[in-house]
């Protein structure tokens, strides 16, 4: 049946070019550039301007990126719910290894439940990774200027250089915290 | 209503993003630990299409739907593509997620993920109020 097949995980070289296709649809659609953590800046402008000149301007007229996200927060929804299969994450075992060496043992969803439960979050470790883990994200993204959607698909589609420097420099800061700092981190908590 | 297009682009793009398992922390730690090709092909590939795409749009002249020229804008470089782009990488590879699987989690049924989402708001928001003393 069909709806078995698309309930199984789907493979990049299906998934990636239509990722790829959003930036024509958008394009097309009404000259809208792909880019998630522009609705982060929207948010913030229609919640919390306060007299910041960066806050400033007609985030109404940004709307279509709200609604865009709002659909990518349905598309969640429609792929983590209606077509979930109920599997694990098929990761290569040596992950499997680093990350029970990380102290996290739970394999079942599509985030660890050790780690992404009520719980956690109001701990320090919680505290660190998410809320820290979350503020980098904010912060970076804006200060970037945008994020693997906007400068790695967008930028790099357009083939424009600052988004590659920006998506090398993406990597740089993933390869720090992925090898320098997380085991530091996570041996605080172990 | 002209935006249900675009609501409707996001659905597509969450849903492949979810299904994919990019949104995965799982698939985050693989990506950065070298050990899949996963990522590294969804992001290599959307690329080719996003650049084929954009090539025959102006090969051809294509307007959008309301017979606009497209017209892409230049991306300015800064400081903050380097050290904003450090920063955000950081915080990709800690919590696991960028911004768009952060809402796409969030609709898979992981409630938890609004922490992460409005720390991400707190940090926009910062980056906003310091943004004039920040080197650009």
């Amino acid at each position: 049946m069909i709806v078995d097949l698309l309930k199984e995980p789907w493979p990049w070289y299906v998934s990636g070019p239509l990722i790829g296709i959003s930036v024509p649809l958008l394009l097309i659609f009404g000259n809208k550039m792909l880019g998630i953590s522009s609705s982060l800046r929207h948010a913030c402008a229609a919640i919390a301007p306060f007299n910041i000149q960066f806050l400033k301007y007609n985030w109404k007229s940004e709307m279509w990126n709200l609604f865009f996200v709002l659909g990518v927060f349905i598309g969640g929804f429609v792929g983590g719910v209606l077509l979930n299969n109920h599997e694990p994450v098929q990761i290569s075992q040596e992950t499997i290894s680093d990350i029970k060496s990380l102290g996290i043992n739970s394999f079942d969803g599509l985030v660890p439940s050790d780690l992404f439960n009520w719980e956690t979050v109001f701990s320090l470790k919680g505290f660190v990774i998410l809320v820290i883990g979350g503020f980098m994200i904010g912060f970076g993204t804006r200060y970037a200027g945008g994020c693997t959607s906007g400068h790695a698909i967008m930028g790099l589609s357009s083939l424009q250089w600052p988004s590659l420097v920006a998506v090398i420099f993406f990597f740089i800061g993933g390869l720090l915290m992925t090898h320098i700092f997380t085991p530091v981190i996570y041996s605080w908590f172990n | 209503m002209k935006n249900i297009k675009f609501l409707l682009v996001g659905i597509l793009f969450g849903t492949v993003l979810t299904k994919t398992e990019a949104v995965s922390w799982f698939r985050i730690q693989e990506m950065f630990r070298f050990q899949s090709f996963h990522m590294y092909g969804i992001i290599g590939s959307a690329v080719v299409v996003g650049a084929i795409s954009v090539w025959l749009i102006k090969r051809f002249n294509i307007k959008t739907i309301d017979k606009q020229e497209i017209i892409i804008p230049n991306k300015q470089f800064s400081k903050g593509q380097i050290i904003g782009g450090t920063i955000f990488g950081m915080g990709w590879a800690l919590a696991g997620a960028c911004p768009g699987p952060l809402y796409a989690l969030l609709g898979a049924g992981y409630p938890v993920i609004l922490v992460v989402i409005l720390s991400a708001l707190l940090g926009t928001w910062t980056y906003a109020w310091l943004n004039p003393k920040l080197p650009h």
